[in-house]
């Protein structure tokens, strides 16, 4: 009688960071890291942006934007592990590097965002 | 002095070499031969001691799996014009160990299909005197596309993570199972998920996709994998959410 | 090297290459698939950077806008982009595949599955991108 795998809760968290990845990471990607240093669009004020990221809609948009897509890279770079460096057999240290540091990552979002001022 | 293609066939004999080897075969280029008529023609008019394994020659029995020029095939379908001028490699099924020249061992498969389980499991047979099953239209198309499947194991040759860990369950056995956990008859879902919400089961799919790619039957193993997925997730969350659950 | 097999493997058998996906297109477009997600984890830590610098006041937002004027960190988030709008793009048309959805016994064309999400990634990004711009 086998045991039912727990590997749907990581697949969850897995695809939900994939789908937030999907939807607001090429903006935010294009607007911060191509077009407001290019100056293509104006950047947006230092007073602008804190005034957005502070509110508590802001501190939970970014905290989902920082902890999704770090379960979504965990994931699917602990599969690539496997399939490209073929090393199933270190399955233990793979896990704890890929979703440990994912946890890392969330826990240095929370409290990075709990401190905004 | 009609045309002609050569055909570079994997030789290997397990008595004989250690490893296979490459012979070339300048067979006939006919408009309508396929490469599975081109094999024949070798066997028949060359070498007889080519072997390889061939049944219906019309894409229905999945027998005469092998890699045609690197991409796995059914030579019964894949005609020689194709790849004029040539030459054409034909090699044995990948991700199977090799038996001889172009015939690979498939027991993996065949204990892997046994272990989902696909058959319809129910509580209670009906006897023939209470009549039939009765299925209507809808239901029989929710699962006819896996039903499909011949058995030819393209989609392993074709499926890196198989190749990669011969423990994985493999496309056609787990779009097998789906085929019957979808089948209004079936009562076996919660056995069978068991079985399949294990690591090497469906969890150790990438959703590479290439064995939809290469099936000649339009299966969609894929698919049919990651929509399972869905199931277990869903599963899954009930049982977390309602542990008294019964099966 | 360990074999894995419940039964003793006859036959000849390959190990695998390392550079097993390099030897079809498929598979290297999959692997390309899969490396998006480090891009994506370093979208996180750019990110991580700009919280970093919101909380140490303006003077270190524009030092955080001057490392991302960096001519390569801008050579870098120009191919995070790209893998980013690969994965996106490669999620949306996958998605279909993964829900059988059936309405009136017929399968749904994958396109009305996948569309919508297109029309949704529209729609958030301009709303994005208005948050940010308006000033």
């Amino acid at each position: 009688m086998h045991k039912r795998s727990n590997e749907p809760f990581v697949w969850l968290l897995f695809s939900a960071g994939g789908v937030v990845a999907a939807l607001l990471i090429p903006i935010h990607l294009f607007l911060f890291g191509v077009a407001f240093p290019l100056g293509w669009l104006n950047a947006p004020s230092y007073d602008s942006v804190l005034a957005l990221a502070r509110g508590p809609i802001g501190r939970a948009y970014l905290f989902v934007l920082c902890m999704l897509p770090l379960f979504h890279w965990a994931h699917r770079f602990r599969y690539t592990l496997y399939d490209g460096l073929q090393i199933k057999h270190l399955d233990e240290l793979v896990n704890t590097v890929c979703y440990g540091g994912a946890i890392v990552g969330t826990i240095i979002a929370g409290y990075l965002i709990w401190r905004i001022p | 002095m009609a045309e002609q293609i050569a055909l570079e066939v994997t030789r290997f004999s397990p008595e004989r070499d250690k490893a296979p080897t490459v012979q070339s075969f300048d067979v006939p280029l006919r408009k309508e031969w396929v490469v599975l008529d081109a094999l024949n023609y070798v066997k028949d008019k060359v070498d007889g001691s080519l072997s390889f394994r061939w049944s219906c020659r019309m894409g229905v029995c999945g027998s005469c799996g092998m890699m045609v020029n690197g991409e796995p095939k059914l030579t019964c379908a894949t005609f020689l014009t194709d790849y004029a001028p040539g030459p054409v490699r034909v090699e044995p099924l990948k991700n199977f160990p090799v038996m001889r020249d172009l015939i690979v061992e498939i027991t993996d498969f065949l204990e892997k299909l046994s272990k989902v389980k696909p058959w319809l499991i129910r509580e209670k047979e009906k006897a023939p005197s209470e009549g039939e099953y009765p299925q209507s239209p809808e239901q029989l198309e929710t699962f006819r596309q896996y039903s499909m499947c011949i058995n030819c194991l393209l989609c392993y040759a074709a499926c890196p993570v198989y190749g990669l860990d011969p423990l994985f369950a493999g496309p056609a056995a787990l779009a097998l199972a789906q085929r019957y956990n979808l089948d209004s008859r079936d009562e076996g879902k919660s056995e069978r998920l068991d079985i399949l919400s294990q690591h090497d089961g469906i969890w150790g799919c990438t959703f590479v996709g290439d064995c939809t790619q290469v099936c000649p039957k339009h299966v969609d193993p894929a698919g049919a994998i990651q929509q399972y997925k869905l199931t277990a997730t869903q599963e899954w969350v009930k049982s977390l959410l309602m542990p008294w659950g019964g099966k | 090297m360990a074999t894995y097999t419940s039964y003793p493997p006859k036959g000849y058998r390959v190990r695998m290459s390392t550079y097993w996906w390099l030897g079809r297109w498929p598979y290297l477009k999959f692997i390309l698939r899969e490396i998006s997600s480090v891009f994506v984890a370093w979208f996180v830590i750019e990110t991580l950077l700009q919280i970093n610098a919101l909380i140490d006041g303006p003077e270190a937002w524009l030092e955080m806008q001057d490392f991302f004027s960096n001519p390569i960190v801008i050579a870098l988030n120009v191919i995070s982009l790209f893998f980013v709008v690969f994965h996106a793009i490669t999620w949306f048309n996958l998605a279909p595949k993964a829900m059988a959805v059936r309405l009136g016994g017929r399968r749904v064309p994958g396109i009305l599955i996948a569309g919508p999400q297109y029309v949704a990634w529209a729609i958030v990004s301009a709303a994005v991108a208005w948050l940010l711009l308006r000033g």
